[in-house]
């Protein structure tokens, strides 16, 4: 394994090597619809979508070092903000995208600004609580359409085009995830992704160098909210219908898992992790109800002999 | 004029007091050292300059405005860097990653100008480089800019704090134990480069340290402190005659009669 | 019905709904003074308990029935089973992962809950099970309110174990080690205490005191799920932390605190039943943000 880890991350390491596997990767991403079935395209699209809340929840948990559990709470607040505008004020989905991001980012700020000065542990249950906070209200207002949720959620159109068959929504959230993954790019190799992981190393060290920790963790906090919520908004219009049971403690763990599973912080490590987050359930269909408990299973192995996930480590 | 003025500092825990009363001043361009017997008190008149302990009484004047009770990344970018007792390195990033943690706070860039690489963003992103490499060359560790933290020596390693906290372009600098675990010849760097950044970066110096020939050699202002009081101040040979500072360090001669 | 039958009434849910608390609450409080380390799995080892408690029932019903005798017996072996399984669980996940950054053994205890709720929800197809039980119906009538022995016996049952774990704690030699290491391990380690046999121990007892929750909750709500203790680790938790986490008489007070402030809370108008939860969650975030030290915690000071 250990072997195996080290010729991988020498060849990824050169750059040439590097982007012919980008470009290989896109271009199977760009043409898959034209041989997979639409059972198939369905499972990739949910990947596509995994991958961007994944990288979403990286931004708290690999970069900030912050452990969310609320995650969850960020994609219910676009994906309800994009269904009640939607079918109950007739607002075109597009816009409801800025509003949600919005939302989600003011959901964010509400909820880190006061707690971010907490310590780690007390913040992974004040955002437990606070994922379950906006679970229930979902479930108990009318407006969100209760314990049904909400149902038939129009499909938007883009220049007349109407989106409503699987191969469409498989490229929307393929630019997503792409879209994700550059931005997360950029962050990562920024004066915020170098301040993030001063503040994840060492706290006080970093506040000593002249770092305003909470302002640099909020950055965090609220920026992978912005992630969930656009997710949020698009899973909306894919679905057409929402109930608050998606967006359940499970749901948080589940995404926290694929960060966990690939590796914290890396990208590639993280999209790997979403990857297996989708296929495996798929694969394994005959494991039933036993398919969770397997996977709590490797992820209680991962966490206890390769913390670091299956992406290799960076090589000094 | 004093850059830093401290008057009435007090400091308690639950009713222990760390701190008492507490007045010194370091006079700009000096070199100042705290010195003082184990548990005297020094790291904890540290923190409380720095924003680390919330000091219960008293006065910090630093640059002509008070800081007392202000956030330590406030008087970081009011001009006060610090080192640590023990590292404090950003272990598993590169040397340079690690200084340019001294620019953050005098640089801008969010993530907007992050996710675009916008023009002043790349500027920024350029001037941060090339000013950490100075400060490397600084401290003379430019050539292992790329390597990771913790795999220097512990020497170096110390040398990468320095250059860390010059970074952040203080007026102050804050050595805390800057000897510890130093050689006989590193430490002869030491007072050479406490030195150097004084003479040639016009850089303040206030320094607690356990070494008394190093005190002795660079400090041009001494204070003592035992128990969390002053007992006295001057230069090296009036620190070296004063009675109360024997005493605190080698207990009074009646203690060995009784 | 009167006010004051109300508030009688409300007054016994509360007791009764904050024993649970106060109990799963301990085990919380105890593990994290002496390790630091929050155990999410708390939560599913009090539903474990209650899934096991109910195995050793139906085994030990013929025999003895399904009276207080079979549940006194199965509540006794279920917190033996639980308690050394908690050991178990703490050797196996817990020990290699206490010099790890503080963000991976959150997750590894995130991990062992999973374990544990989708391992039970596996064996159960995710059904609830009867937890049938033969106590009968009977009570005293206090005005209007009607309360069964059940129901004080269960609160009762629960007094006693919290006063026999608090003279445990206090004037036993293992209660001194326990406070000792919550105070400095390696003192601890250096005057000859067996620091990883206390922490065991208090893993032991903690994990124990959760079991016995989840067979009374089995036994007073007539069913249990494999999901029933993620609502209730989470309250224990707020619990803990009201009462001033790490102290022990601390879970006591803040778990009856919180079974009351929810079931009075129930009938503030606007705050119905499906508000419950919210009140609760809604009660923590504001305590963890402005009085994390809770009511009977001590304030920490941090060195550099």
């Amino acid at each position: 394994m250990a072997n195996f880890s080290t010729i991988l991350s020498e060849w990824i390491s050169s750059q040439k090597n590097r982007m012919s596997i980008l470009l290989t990767l896109a271009g199977i991403a760009m043409f898959l619809p034209l041989v997979s079935s639409n059972y198939g395209l369905e499972v990739m699209t949910n990947v596509w979508f995994y991958v961007m809340l994944c990288l979403g929840l990286n931004i708290v948990v690999g970069y900030a070092g912050l452990l969310d559990l609320g995650y969850a709470a960020f994609f219910a607040v676009g994906a309800y903000t994009t269904g009640i505008l939607t079918s109950q004020f007739g607002v075109n989905f597009w816009l409801t995208i800025p509003i949600a991001v919005g939302c989600s980012a003011c959901a964010g700020f509400i909820i880190g600004g006061p707690t971010l000065r907490l310590r780690s542990d007390y913040l992974a249950i004040v955002t437990l609580g606070f994922g379950e906070i906006v679970r229930l209200i979902a479930r108990n207002l009318e407006i969100t359409g209760g314990a049904s949720g909400l149902i038939g959620i129009e499909r938007p159109s883009i220049f007349g085009f109407q989106l409503n068959q699987i191969v469409h929504f498989y490229y929307v959230f393929l630019i997503l995830a792409i879209l994700a993954c550059f931005v997360s790019y950029r962050l990562q190799h920024s004066r915020l992704g170098r301040a993030w992981q001063y503040v994840r190393e060492d706290e006080d060290a970093a506040e000593a160098m002249g770092i305003n920790r909470v302002a640099v963790k909020l950055y965090a906090y609220v920026i992978g909210a912005i992630f969930g919520g656009v997710a949020g908004c698009f899973f909306a219009v894919k679905m057409t219908a929402i109930s608050p049971e998606t967006f359940m403690f499970q749901q948080s763990v589940l995404i926290l898992l694929g960060v966990v599973l690939g590796g914290m912080g890396k990208i590639p490590g993280v999209v790997i992790g979403a990857f297996a987050l989708v296929l495996f359930p798929e694969v394994f269909r005959d494991l039933g109800s036993m398919r969770m408990l397997v996977f709590a299973i490797v992820m209680l192995i991962i966490m206890l002999y390769r913390p670091e996930g299956i992406w290799p480590a960076k090589k000094s | 004029m004093a850059l830093l003025e401290v008057n009435n500092l007090a400091l308690s825990f639950a009713g222990l007091h760390v701190i008492k009363e507490l007045e010194f001043s370091v006079e700009e361009g000096s070199i100042a050292s705290l010195i003082g017997p184990n548990g005297a008190g020094k790291t904890s008149v540290f923190n409380c300059l720095t924003g680390f302990y919330r000091p219960t009484a008293g006065t910090i004047i630093f640059n002509g405005k008070s800081i007392i009770h202000k956030k330590p990344y406030k008087i970081t970018r009011q001009g006060m860097a610090r080192t640590f007792q023990n590292l404090r390195l950003f272990k598993s990033m590169t040397v340079l990653e690690n200084v340019m943690s001294g620019m953050h706070c005098r640089s801008s860039a969010g993530p907007i100008g992050a996710i675009l690489r916008t023009g002043a963003q790349q500027k920024e992103e350029a001037e941060i480089n090339e000013f950490c490499e100075r400060c490397l060359d600084f401290v003379g560790l430019l050539a292992v800019k790329d390597r990771i933290a913790s795999n220097l020596a512990y020497g170096d390693q110390r040398r990468v704090e320095w250059a860390r906290a010059l970074a952040t372009q203080p007026k102050l600098l804050l050595l805390d134990e800057p000897a510890a675990g130093l050689n006989h010849v590193e430490k002869q760097q030491l007072i050479g480069l406490i030195k150097r950044i004084r003479d040639q970066l016009g850089i303040t110096i206030f320094l607690i340290e356990h070494d008394m020939g190093l005190v002795m050699k660079v400090s041009e202002k001494i204070t003592v402190i035992d128990y969390g009081e002053k007992i006295a101040q001057g230069n090296a040979d009036e620190i070296q005659n004063n009675s109360k500072v024997i005493e605190a360090y080698l207990g009074k001669e009646e203690d060995e009669i009784v | 019905m009167s006010i004051q039958d109300i508030l009688l009434q409300q007054l016994a849910n509360g007791l009764i709904l904050g024993s649970f608390y106060a109990l799963v609450a301990l085990g919380y409080t105890m593990v994290y003074g002496i390790i630091k380390l929050l155990n999410f799995a708390h939560g599913d080892l009090y539903m474990l308990g209650s899934f096991v408690g109910f195995v050793i029932l139906s085994i030990l019903s013929p025999y003895i029935g399904n009276s207080w005798a079979g549940i006194l017996c199965s509540m006794v072996l279920s917190m033996i089973a639980v308690g050394l399984f908690g050991v178990l669980i703490q050797r196996i996940a817990y020990v290699p992962m206490l010099s790890a950054p503080r963000l991976s053994i959150l997750i590894t205890a995130l991990a062992v809950s999973m374990v544990l709720y989708n391992g039970v929800m596996a064996f159960t197809d995710g059904q609830y099970l009867a937890f049938k039980t033969d106590l009968g119906f009977e009570g005293l009538e206090f005005g209007n309110v009607f309360i069964t022995y059940t129901q004080m016996i269960l609160v009762g049952a629960s007094i006693i174990l919290m006063i026999v774990l608090y003279l445990f704690v206090h004037k036993t030699l293992y209660g001194k080690a326990m406070r000792a290491i919550a105070i400095d391990q390696d003192a601890c380690r250096l005057m000859g205490i067996n620091v990883n046999k206390i922490i065991a121990l208090t893993f032991f007892i903690g994990t124990s005191l959760a079991a016995a929750a989840g067979i009374m909750a089995g036994t007073y709500y007539g069913s249990i799920h494999f999901f029933m203790g993620f609502v209730i680790g989470l309250k224990a938790f707020t619990a803990a932390v009201i009462g001033g986490i790490g102290s022990i008489p601390g879970a006591m007070l803040g778990g009856l605190l919180l079974g009351l402030l929810e079931s009075f809370g129930t009938q503030i108008p606007f705050i119905g039943t499906e508000w419950k939860d919210v009140f609760s969650f809604g009660i923590l975030i504001l305590l963890l943000v402005f009085k994390p030290t809770g009511i009977l915690g001590k304030t920490e000071i941090e060195r550099m």
